[in-house]
């Protein structure tokens, strides 16, 4: 099933690019396209960080355990339209002027916290193969993974800080933030807890025997 | 012991060999797509699409005038599809829509503080005051674009002259109407409605300051704030407040909606200038909507010649 399953994902997962490209062609990106190609591309990136992020929770609410197999493709998917977003940028926007450039990242607080959440995202695409995984060890691997939460906290907050007045699409990607974070925080405070009892049902029986 | 030790990996998250697309061929089909999106961006500039505006009623008598530039006029269709007017929305393309059927007669401009005679002026009354000329402005937004455009209408001094401000009027103020009910973006404080701007006298009577009410020889459309709005082509498109109901002279400085949302961000003045960075972007350049390239914003958007003087013994740093 999956084997079929995946591939459609995947081109789904290409559709927001088919898009731009297709309305980019017809002239229907608006009076500003690059603009838009860099605001669409930005919101790819955003989305595929947390839809990465919800895999996890999905997973073990639903019980389909599956899931984990799309994790990567989506993380990578989120690497790749950060790529794009930043390409927007570099490109299109700053014609590779690396002084200007350079100028953004200093002074320019929502232009460093994009660019902290892109950088974040590179060491959790070079080491998303089996091969990496088997290197660092799953331990160290999933700990380094967890850098994935910075990075899409930074994104979020790069959007707050480039808005002008109109914070509420912003605040709605925050709040997806939030929900899958604190999902995480409870659950491993449940499995502690859960734990913590094991151990003091141990204790207990042993000063029972 | 009960705490069970998990794998690092369970052998349900080992992903299939078969199952994943190889790293190369993703980075291919990603290239390929992102060679397509840029190639896409780059046809438009060659087949931008006639443009479909809706009919307006048109204007006559506009005559010619010596301020208009002669550089290449932005598409109609641009100037009515991208715009920042947040009572309407925060999002450019929906002023279009949402502003379809405001109503903008009958409409009452009501003339107050620092004059001899307090009166509400019907807009066709201010409307005739003057001849209407066409005024073709270079107009930069604060956001880093900007655009050109035919605007119609008449120095925004003909109006003042006629209403006789006081010698201790040293600053002039205009209001947007307040209507939620046709304005949804009131809705919600996302500024501090209504949108309040204002000038320095010497500001207001300079030739420049244009009092609008038309573009590209027809009737102002709702979305670029009809039916009467100002024209400031040294200033950041911000300045120039739309759908005016009042006008208010007074001898202090007038607060003005964005100040008064962000004071670090938006100063009284609000004059283009490229040496001036906004806190969260540099104002070196701008893209001219149409144009692939970016170019350099010039110093009060190339109008020094004419509006360089009022500022004189001015530390344009802090008075942004």
């Amino acid at each position: 099933m999956l084997r079929y399953f995946k591939p459609v994902i995947f081109l789904a997962c290409l559709a927001p690019l088919a898009s731009l490209a297709w309305r980019a062609f017809h002239a229907e990106l608006g009076a500003n396209p690059i603009e838009a190609i860099t605001h669409s591309t930005g919101t790819c990136t955003l989305v595929f960080l947390l839809i990465t992020l919800s895999v996890t929770p999905l997973r073990k609410l639903t019980r389909q355990y599956w899931l984990i197999n799309l994790r990567r493709m989506f993380g990578l998917f989120a690497f790749f339209y950060g790529c794009l977003h930043l390409t927007t940028y570099v490109w299109l926007d700053k014609f590779f002027d690396v002084h200007e450039m350079l100028a953004d990242i200093a002074k320019r607080r929502f232009i460093t916290a994009g660019l902290a959440g892109f950088v974040l995202m590179i060491p959790l695409a070079v080491t998303s193969t089996k091969g990496w995984i088997r290197r660092l060890g799953g331990k160290r691997w999933q700990a380094l993974h967890r850098l994935i939460y910075l990075s899409a906290a930074a994104g979020v907050v790069h959007y707050i800080w480039l808005v002008k007045a109109d914070l509420r699409s912003p605040l709605r990607y925050a709040f997806v933030l939030l929900v899958l974070l604190t999902y995480r925080i409870v659950a491993s405070i449940a499995s502690r807890t859960k734990a913590g009892a094991g151990v003091a049902a141990t204790k207990i029986e042993v000063s029972q025997s | 012991m009960l705490l069970k030790k998990a794998p690092d990996i369970r052998s349900s998250e080992i992903t299939p060999r078969s199952l994943y697309l190889n790293r190369r061929k993703f980075l291919a089909g990603a290239a390929i797509t992102g060679v397509a999106v840029a190639a896409g961006a780059g046809l438009r500039q060659f087949i931008y699409p006639t443009t479909v505006v809706q009919a307006g009623n048109k204007i006559d008598g506009i005559q010619k005038s010596p301020f208009s530039t002669t550089e290449t006029i932005t598409p109609e269709k641009d100037v009515t599809h991208y715009n920042n007017y947040y009572e309407f929305s925060t999002q450019k393309e929906e002023p279009a829509d949402l502003a379809k059927n405001f109503r903008t007669r009958p409409w009452k401009v009501k003339i107050d503080g620092l004059v001899d005679k307090k009166q509400e002026l019907d807009v066709d009354t201010i409307i005739k005051m003057a001849p209407p000329e066409e005024r073709i402005y270079r107009h930069r937004c604060v956001e880093g674009w900007s655009i050109v455009v035919p605007w119609v209408g008449f120095s925004l001094s003909e109006l003042i002259k006629r209403v006789n401000p006081q010698s201790k009027a040293k600053f002039v103020e205009f209001t947007t109407l307040l209507d939620p009910n046709q304005m949804p973006g009131q809705r919600r404080a996302v500024l501090d409605w209504p949108y309040v701007e204002g000038l320095r006298m010497d500001e207001a009577m300079h030739p420049l300051a244009l009092l609008c009410f038309g573009m590209y020889g027809e009737d102002l459309p709702n979305q670029d704030g009809a039916p009467l709005r100002i024209v400031l082509p040294w200033k950041y498109g911000f300045k120039s407040a739309k759908a005016i109901v009042r006008i208010r002279f007074t001898d202090r400085q007038p607060l003005n909606t964005w100040n008064v949302s962000a004071p670090s961000e938006y100063g009284f003045y609000s004059n283009v200038n490229p040496t001036v960075d906004h806190p969260r972007w540099s104002q070196a350049k701008e893209r001219r909507l149409g144009e692939f390239f970016k170019r350099p914003t010039l110093m009060f958007n190339g109008y020094a010649d004419q509006v360089a003087s009022l500022y004189i013994g001015m530390d344009l740093k802090k008075s942004f």
